[in-house]
């Protein structure tokens, strides 16, 4: 075989870059639970017409292409193997706000932290949040999540305005709530499209805090019956529950509503980004970077059982039933309190399995559900329970009724099992009419999707895919899996 | 045996190469199996359906790696493990200087294992994970007068994936290389070397080796006989004639 010369060596270096992958692209990404990794060739586009030619690339190459957003979905909804990973992150500018309105218009890579220290000052709060502030809008819309006040304030779909929409085909959508396409790209997982602009309505607030009100229900009858208590009166409602608990102490936990303040400033200083921020020490010593390493050595059956008798233990004593001042990011992002708390979980990392039960028979499936924990023996360490409204999105989550989030840590071998009870559960919950959230998804088998999207979803969800993703480039670990594409 | 899910084997079409091939499908691992000689491949991919991926290719083509590579990672779904098995070592007459026997043995023992090595070891260092195996030999442990150039390829290769090892050992990447003694391949028949080891034998010991990064016999035995052979001085080596 002919030696290249120099100048040969050249030409074919360019050829290279156009019949393959650059090999400095390819990274191995997780979820959030670092429990699902793959590898994939990442570009990070910070224009339009760069997400465009990363499809153009992906089409030439036969690659296929998963969205990726800030990476917060919890199992394997945002990495592809082998795929082409297009990422948001520098799709990050806000483009427009109007402080007198309260609409702002952003690109998909601006994440919530962004939205409100962008908008609180003027007095203005995002209409709905998750857990933590770090989902950019385009995985926030392609989950369409819902926060602690999703029984009275729905999804962030629902506060959505306009948005824009790239098609793998290269076809921008502009839509609106009057498009039937509006509601199957919000909600559809990045299946069929990527959000790449959006003209958001956010919320008016008068104060930087909220009045917050704890209470420590002592079993399953006394949650649910809080929650109907509060449900027509609350912005807000969240409770934690101590899955450890058993018998009479079954579904015991710590509830907490909260309301919008009032303030007579009309500029008050909790509406200034240094009263939201969290604290960067506990007890004002301890580094809160540091925390996780703490939380890890408890990071077993036996301190997590301490852990949750304890918190229970002391919301029974300490504030129950007393009303508190707390700051809007305080209240939102507990799960930003402790950064890198995810690590604890490590080298095995965790999954999140949140099920949505209609009301009628929340209570039953939800008991069950931690029955057959305990006797499995894989309790879930952090459980949260939350009401919810159901709505019209394509690939829509929630019901009339309530969601249970539980956190299991994987070990070295207990994978096998707890897939097994996570199947058991979701038996439970497609019989008592329930539904499944993508965003948290890790165990689901295509029949369970099947069940509870129902024939007529997923028909929409092909036509669409059919229009705007002929090559059916656009996947995911997760869609592969439940076999959506 | 580790759960390798995704590899690829060059020179897979026979000897130890085509073992490991065997057993690492047969542990339900997917591997593309790289070698010129397709009919052999196909024979392999028949043995085991479905999770061996025939891939006919001359390792002296080094310029289509860097595509063959990816698409063999894409049908593949992923990759955990590159093994080069790929090797020659043509007769060489104690007096014969033959640059075409010798071109071949560096072409094919080590400038195709650094075209496809460099290869694994981008991708391995970008994703954090992976193993990469190479088959070095014993007889890279000394220069001997019967193969100069084979011995001076697997010398090669051993230094090239020393010096792998220590870039990449900092990415969680292990690099290992083995050497393995005479075993029964079809490069060695006419050596009839005695007490040679079966390929699958050593097909299952290089898989376990490839537990942990470094260099590795294949027996204790022969850790020892080399660590004093490689202690020889120059001058003593000569006369002796091993």
């Amino acid at each position: 075989m002919a030696i290249p010369k120099a100048q040969d060596l050249a030409a074919w270096a360019a050829t290279r870059t156009r019949k393959h992958l650059e090999t400095d692209r390819i990274g191995r990404l997780s979820g959030f639970g670092f429990t699902k990794h793959a590898d994939g060739y990442v570009y990070r586009p910070s224009t339009l017409e760069e997400a465009r030619e990363v499809f153009e690339i992906a089409r030439s190459l036969k690659r296929q292409v998963v969205l990726r957003g800030a990476g917060r979905s919890y199992g394997d909804a945002n990495i592809g193997s082998e795929c082409i990973v297009l990422d948001n992150a520098r799709m990050n500018q806000i483009l427009d706000w109007n402080p007198v309105t309260g609409v702002i218009e952003a690109e998909c890579g601006v994440t919530i932290e962004d939205l409100w220290r962008h908008v609180l000052e003027d007095g203005w709060w995002p209409p709905v949040v998750s857990g933590t502030m770090y989902p950019t809008l385009g995985g926030v819309l392609a989950m369409n999540i819902h926060g602690k006040n999703n029984y009275c304030s729905g999804t962030f779909g629902e506060h959505v305005l306009e948005l824009e929409a790239l098609t793998p085909s290269g076809q921008i959508l502009i839509l609106t709530a009057k498009d039937e396409a509006f509601w199957a790209v919000i909600s559809s997982a990045g299946l069929l499209a990527m959000i790449t602009r959006v003209k958001i309505q956010m919320k008016k607030v008068h104060s930087g805090d909220l009045r917050v009100l704890p209470l420590a229900p002592a079993n399953w009858d006394e949650q649910f019956a809080i929650f109907e208590q509060f449900e027509g009166i609350a912005d807000y409602m969240v409770s934690w529950i101590d899955c450890f608990g058993s018998e009479k102490g079954a579904g015991r936990g710590a509830f907490h509503a909260a309301w919008y303040l009032d303030e007579p400033s009309e500029h008050p200083r909790t509406l200034e980004q240094s009263h939201q921020d969290l604290p960067d020490t506990i007890m004002g010593f301890w580094p809160k970077s540091m925390v996780w390493r703490l939380l890890k050595k408890f990071n077993n059956r036996l301190g997590m059982e301490f852990i949750n008798w304890s918190k229970y233990a002391s919301g029974r004593i300490l504030g129950n039933g007393k009303p508190h001042p707390q700051s809007l990011v305080g209240f939102s992002f507990l799960l930003d309190y402790v950064p890198n708390w995810r690590n604890a979980y490590l080298p095995y990392g965790f999954i999140q399995y949140q099920s949505f039960v209609p009301k009628e028979h929340a209570k039953r499936v939800f008991a069950q559900q931690i029955k057959m924990q305990q006797a499995a023996g894989l309790e879930s360490y952090l459980a949260v329970l939350k009401r919810h409204r159901p709505d019209k999105f394509l690939f829509s989550h929630a019901v009339d009724g309530y969601s249970l989030a539980l956190d299991f840590k994987i070990t070295k071998n207990n994978w096998p099992k707890l897939q097994q009870l996570c199947h058991q559960m979701n038996d439970l919950v497609l019989q008592a009419g329930g539904r499944f959230y993508f965003a948290k998804d890790s165990t689901l088998r295509p029949a369970d999707v099947r069940a509870y999207l129902g024939e007529e979803a997923l028909a929409t969800f092909s036509r669409f895919k059919a229009q705007f993703d002929p090559d059916n480039l656009l996947t995911s670990e997760l869609a592969r899996r439940v076999k959506l594409v | 045996m580790a759960p390798y899910k995704h590899a690829i084997v060059i020179g897979a079409s026979s000897g130890i190469g085509a073992e490991i091939t065997r057993q690492l499908a047969s542990s339900g691992c997917r591997v593309a199996a790289v070698a010129r000689r397709i009919d052999r491949l196909e024979q392999l991919a028949e043995e085991h359906k479905g999770n061996v991926l025939p891939v006919e290719h001359d390792v002296r083509n080094y310029y289509a790696v860097p595509e063959l590579f990816q698409q063999i990672t894409q049908r593949l779904n992923g990759l955990d493990l590159v093994v080069y098995a790929a090797g020659v070592m043509p007769e060489v007459g104690l007096h014969e200087y033959c640059f075409e026997k010798d071109r071949a043995m560096v072409e094919v023992n080590f400038l195709a294992a650094i075209a496809w090595m460099n290869e694994a070891a981008s991708r391995f260092e970008n994703t954090k994970h992976g193993t990469i195996v190479a088959i070095g030999s014993v007889a890279g442990d000394r220069g001997r007068a019967g193969q100069p150039v084979y011995n001076a390829t697997k010398a090669g290769l051993t230094t090239y994936m020393e010096a792998l090892r220590n870039r990449l050992g900092s990415y969680g990447v292990r690099v290992v290389t083995v050497k393995p003694g005479p075993t029964q391949t079809e490069m060695t028949e006419k050596l009839h070397l005695k007490g040679a080891m079966a390929p699958s034998t050593a097909a299952s010991l290089i898989l376990a080796k490839s537990q942990s990064s470094g260099e590795h016999y294949l027996k204790p035995t022969h850790a020892v006989a080399f660590a004093i052979i490689r202690a020889i001085p120059s001058w003593l080596f000569q006369k002796l004639k091993i």
